[in-house]
């Protein structure tokens, strides 16, 4: 077994968090795991990614080769399609619909789900509308990471125990609030069909 | 039990763990989460550990030399342009030795994901004549520590350990093993060792120069330089180091028995490990990342041009950081087909922060621009650096730390006029004071603006050293108090300040003005932390 995972967006959207929980359930499950990330310059709102490996073998590269990433899981969707290079053939792509629009030229939205859309294996959800409904636009993460759970070699009951692990220092509150966002996420990635933009 | 952690929080509890007493550092992409790990941790807070962050480098590995001086085992952290900053002293302490053990970490930035070059560190090493360890995965970047130290103790020399970005910021389950204690003040038994004057440099010289085979002979029995030699297949060898070998046994783990690898964690290079496989295979691969230092040596070791691979070739790319692909299609490996990026994805650079009072400084200078004269504004490292860049586009020079103040004295001298130095608070305590003395001393026309955001922002917001000093730090060095003003970038003020810069660039001699507003991404509690100790220092 051997799973390759990009999170993409950009600084500060929470993706360090996604991959902090799937690193606590890996290493809960005994399995190895690699996990790169950024920090310093690129943070300032510009385009981030964390490469998450997670393997039954020892894992040697710190970086996912292109065309080997199993899920790209993105909280943005143009940061999804900068990454389809890491993308293996029979890949999934998952992102919240929801663009993030700090710079002058970004692309008409249509196009980009256009594209998306090119890829049988994908999945479009409004993360962060489902995160608002919640009281909370900021656990739209965790809408994604439900929804990637359907996709991943690891257990739910791991995923949600690593996300108690790393929400019960802020409080019981957030932790239920981000296991409600869990299950939201995953419920859309099973009735998910298909997006419609309008 | 297997801790999640980062390369850099690795190292750091292997530190703790080799018993140091101290650590010294400034922040710095992608070193700085070494140091934090260390200000965080309550084992190293209980042991009475030394975190605290230093003015620059150059002070910082001086005060870990003088903690090595007393007997304790210390270290110091930097990136890799941090060296060159701290370059005196680490050349010199190479003659002097040390009497603690002491190391030196120093992580480099291939691709300059968050720096202004790609220079290699282990140049320096071999410049200084010290070992070199290079940890090639998390795990290794802790046990590495431990062998550090008693290297240092036994060769009597500080110790360069090698980080790059890719070990740095990435996380794996690593092991912790049991703590040493840390060693008690024992004065050096012959103090004659620090005290370079000629006579005794000399001695300590012919010293270091001697060690060299002492220190090769240490790299040819480590356990960190790994040679396996394939019976199955003698085609191709090769020769890799540090974060390089990941990307090599990505490529060939499921045929690794088909090939010879000689794994290098430990400089000066083995030369007969080396030797043997050379002579084995019918080619040798060098894959290291960095500039080709291993390669180098090799063609001054043999003269077959022809069978030696690697960035000198053009095999691998002589810029930028190397990846599973790159060093899989060196090999000969077969690379997946992969999609292009579609052309409508837009690049998405950094920018500053929204609400950021760099913002609001650079619009006042941008309107004073037609006023002044283009190319006229000098800059420098930090967040600030970004005016550089679209729809800003204030700033045009950014060299290393400090040198706006001094590059813009330079250009006043040569007869520019309305010269501006932009320096962050940091970046001004860290190097930027001894060229406003320059400055002064000559009563050089140029206005300097430091962006005082009371923090070292672009690393993750650390504590400046500079906070509540800024004004009586350009008092002291000589600029009148009626040139040394205060404003506060924020909208409301744009007028007053763009008037108050213009005033300032009409006085023919230094001018310097604090732009004063903390970090957006600063707590409200520490804003309120500063604001008290602004008030107490002033």
């Amino acid at each position: 077994m051997n799973t390759n995972i990009i999170i993409s967006g950009v600084g500060g959207q929470g993706i360090l968090t996604i991959a902090a929980v799937l690193d606590t359930a890996a290493l809960n499950e005994n399995l190895f795991v690699k996990q790169s990330e950024v920090h310093g310059m690129s943070q300032r709102g510009g385009a981030v990614e964390s490469h998450v490996r997670i393997s039954d073998q020892e894992v040697y590269s710190d970086l996912i080769p292109q065309g080997k990433a199993n899920l790209i899981l993105s909280v943005e969707p143009m940061e999804l399609l900068r990454h389809i290079p890491y993308l293996k053939s029979d890949g999934w792509l998952l992102t919240d619909s929801n663009p993030f629009m700090n710079i002058v030229n970004y692309p008409e939205r249509h196009e980009l789900y256009k594209q998306i859309k090119l890829y049988p294996h994908h999945i479009i959800i409004n993360a962060t509308e489902e995160a608002k409904k919640l009281g909370n636009s900021k656990v739209a993460n965790m809408v994604l990471l439900g929804a990637a759970s359907t996709l991943l070699p690891l257990s739910e009951e791991s995923l949600k125990t690593a996300i108690k692990d790393l929400f019960l220092r802020k409080s019981e509150k957030v932790v239920n609030l981000n296991l409600e966002a869990f299950e939201i996420g995953k419920k859309l990635a099973q009735n998910f069909s298909e997006f419609v933009y309008s | 039990m297997k801790k999640l952690v980062l390369g850099n929080e690795a190292l750091a509890q292997g530190a703790i763990d080799a018993g140091i007493s101290g650590v010294y550092a400034y922040p710095g992409t992608p070193s700085t989460e070494i140091t934090e790990y260390i200000q965080r941790s309550k084992t190293a807070k209980s042991l009475g550990i030394h975190s605290t962050w230093s003015v620059n480098e150059k002070t910082a590995m001086e005060a870990a030399l003088g903690m090595s001086y007393t007997g304790k085992r210390s270290m110091v952290v930097m990136k890799h342009v941090g060296l060159n900053v701290a370059s005196d002293v680490f050349m010199n302490m190479a003659v002097s030795g040390i009497n603690g053990g002491m190391i030196v970490v120093v992580a480099d930035d291939p691709s300059m994901h968050s720096s202004q070059n790609e220079q290699d560190s282990r140049f320096y090493g071999k410049f200084a004549m010290i070992p070199i360890l290079e940890p090639s995965n998390q795990q290794d970047a802790y046990n590495v520590m431990h062998y550090a130290f008693d290297l240092s103790e036994e060769l009597k020399l500080p110790i360069l350990v090698r980080m790059v970005t890719r070990l740095s910021h990435s996380r794996a389950g690593v092991i912790f093993k049991e703590r040493r204690t840390q060693n008690g003040i024992q004065l050096p038994v012959d103090t004659t060792q620090f005290a370079l004057i000629p006579a005794y440099a000399k001695k300590q010289f012919e010293k270091l120069v001697s060690k060299k085979s002492l220190l090769i002979e240490s790299s040819e029995k480590s356990t960190y330089n790994k040679l396996c030699l394939s019976k199955k297949d003698r085609s191709l060898g090769i020769i890799t180091s540090g974060i390089a070998y990941n990307y090599v046994m990505e490529n060939i783990d499921e045929n690794k028995d088909f090939f010879s690898i000689l794994k290098i964690s430990q400089y000066p290079l083995p030369k007969e490990k080396i030797k043997e496989i050379y002579k084995h295979c019918d080619k040798i691969l060098v894959v290291e990342e960095g500039y080709p230092l291993i390669e180098e040596v090799l063609h001054n070791y043999f003269d077959e041009n022809d069978k030696i691979k690697g960035k000198l070739t053009g095999d691998l790319p002589l810029t930028g950081e190397l990846n599973p692909n790159t060093v899989g299609k060196a090999a000969g490996f077969f690379q997946e087909n992969t999609k292009n990026i579609p052309d409508i994805v837009s690049g998405r650079p950094p920018q500053l922060c929204e609400g950021c009072g760099h913002t609001d400084l650079f619009n006042a200078i941008n309107e004073l621009i037609p006023e002044i004269g283009n190319k006229k504004v000098f800059g420098d490292i930090g967040c600030y650096a970004l005016g550089a860049l679209p729809p800003l586009n204030t700033i045009n020079t950014l060299i290393d730390m400090g040198a706006s103040i001094t590059m813009a004295k330079g250009a006043a001298d040569a007869g520019l006029e309305n010269v501006i130095a932009i320096i962050g608070d940091s970046t001004f305590t860290h190097s930027g004071m001894t060229g406003l003395l320059d400055a002064v001393y000559e009563n050089t026309p140029i206005t300097v603006i430091i962006s005082d955001n009371s923090a070292v922002a672009m690393t993750g917001a650390q504590d400046s050293t500079a906070v509540g000093r800024l004004k009586s730090i350009c008092l002291g060095i000589g600029v009148p108090p009626e040139h040394v003003k205060t404003i506060v970038p924020l909208k409301k003020n744009h007028s007053a300040n763009v008037d108050i810069i213009r005033k300032e660039l009409e006085y023919k001699n230094v001018s310097v003005i604090i732009a004063q507003r903390p970090c957006v991404r600063l707590s409200r509690d520490k804003k309120e932390e500063i604001k008290q100790k602004i008030a107490a220092l002033n």
